[in-house]
């Protein structure tokens, strides 16, 4: 119950924030609000933390990785993706979306039995469709709630306000995987596994972008903001769902583009 | 007079039809061009240099400097036009140069296209999948006002913009420095000459 309260009053604030951040509008638009940057000069401090730790450990640990064997880089990557189905699963149930957490109900089944706890994705070679993550943060959004400032937060690195709520409710009962971890009271499972489940999620995505990463950094004129930009740009993709269905392309802005005419 | 006058409007019809090039046959033939040039075995330099060529002949430079700008375009005098104009269009080269370089034989299909407007469509196509990279999905928007010459204004890679993350990036520089347009100059100069 206490958890539940937490919850519907992170949601009470998120809305406020949304209402604050959106001149009196409540609902979602098509055109998306541009995310203030409310603690700057903290976020900047925060990301070069985040990128000394990066330079000092997580790329290393990521180049690391990348020297595996391919069947464990791949294999620990479908685990991983698989154990993210948990939370997926629950959301498309808030997003509305029954038939799709009913496909990855059944993706997750074949792929952690047949699959070996997921490190082969039989699903996919049986044609599932395409697997998309969803989370708490992309939920709050399709209700309605708004970015809220940009934060960025020590080792996790870009979110919103929103995220970093939808974030929260994983480790408030929101995560299967979290609550048998650390409440499960089993002999396989515990606070460190989990934390170090989290920790090999990171490493894998670290090192599927190191080269992205390294070029967009070269050409960038500012990092900070490039990386901003491109994390709002990817969440709002991620919650307009636009990779999924038919519809490939999803156009906002088109006054933007009009308008460098007329001058 | 009448048939001359006919076979004239004919042959004009016909003539604006042979250069009228249609958006993802002007893609692929430049992504054919810039995967010759890739996959040739020639210095990094000489790369970066036919890229360049190539970046001047199929984008629109001007048009991307400007939308890069945002609302700061509408405050800055000729003068300054002309000197963004510049800095702009060296820093673009490079950057651009600079990230595609670093693929070697590139290849990429084109799917389909969406016209959007009558200035811009929309060419989807896949750049394809090696053992080291997965997929990826790139969008090309192209500026169609003139149809014998259509340019190339965003690149939107996995549904992210190039020219967004641009302008987004500009915009925070012009915000850190009470938008001074000078603040952006010397960092577009910094980076070109580093």
């Amino acid at each position: 119950m206490k958890k539940f309260s937490i919850i519907l009053i992170s949601i009470f604030f998120m809305s406020l924030n949304a209402y604050a951040g959106s001149d009196g509008e409540l609902k979602m638009e098509k055109q998306p609000k541009k995310v203030k940057d409310c603690f700057e000069n903290l976020n900047r401090a925060t990301f070069a933390f985040n990128q000394g730790l990066d330079k000092a450990i997580i790329k290393p640990l990521a180049e690391g990785y990348r020297n595996l064997p391919d069947p464990i880089q791949k294999g620990t990557h479908n685990f991983v993706t698989n154990l993210s189905s948990l939370v997926t699963i629950p959301n498309n149930v808030l997003q509305g979306d029954i038939k799709l957490a009913i496909i990855n109900t059944a993706r997750l089944a074949v792929n952690s039995t047949v699959g070996i706890l997921g490190t082969i994705d039989v699903a996919n070679k049986m044609g599932f469709p395409k697997y998309e993550k969803e989370d708490y943060g992309q939920t709050l959004a399709t209700w309605g709630v708004g970015p809220g400032c940009y934060v960025v937060l020590p080792v996790l690195g870009p979110s919103t306000l929103r995220d970093t709520t939808g974030s929260f409710m994983n480790v408030l009962g929101g995560d299967p995987y979290y609550n048998a971890s650390v409440h499960g009271n089993n002999e396989f499972l515990n606070e460190s596994v989990y934390m170090a489940t989290k920790a090999v999620e990171g490493i894998d995505f670290r090192s599927n972008n190191i080269e992205s990463f390294d070029n967009l950094e070269i050409n960038s004129i500012d990092f900070y903001a490039s990386v901003k930009s491109l994390y709002l740009q990817d969440r709002e993709n991620k919650i307009s769902n636009i990779r999924k269905g038919n519809i490939e392309i999803f156009y906002k802005n088109e006054e933007d583009w009009e308008e460098i005419d007329q001058n | 007079m009448k048939k001359i006058f006919l076979v004239i409007l004919f042959l004009n019809f016909n003539f604006l039809h042979v250069f009228s090039v249609e958006p993802d046959i002007f893609v692929q033939s430049t992504v054919n061009r810039a995967s010759e040039i890739l996959t040739k075995n020639i210095s990094q330099e000489d790369k970066i240099v036919k890229l360049k060529e190539i970046a001047k002949e199929t984008v629109d430079i001007q048009g991307v400097g400007f939308y890069s700008l945002g609302a700061a375009r509408k405050n800055l005098n000729k003068e300054q036009k002309t000197q963004y104009f510049k800095l702009f269009e060296d820093y673009f080269l490079k950057s651009f140069s600079s990230r595609l370089s670093e693929y070697t034989n590139p290849e990429i299909d084109v799917l389909s296209k969406k016209v959007l407007s009558e200035n811009y469509t929309i060419v989807n196509s896949v750049l394809r999948g090696t053992s080291e990279r997965p997929e990826v999905k790139i969008d090309w928007r192209i500026y169609t006002k003139n149809k014998d010459n259509p340019l190339i204004r965003d690149l939107i890679i996995e549904g992210l913009s190039l020219a967004r993350t641009q302008k987004e990036e500009f915009a925070s520089i012009l915000n850190s420095n009470d938008g001074d347009i000078n603040s952006l100059f010397k960092s577009l100069e910094k980076f070109s000459k580093n």
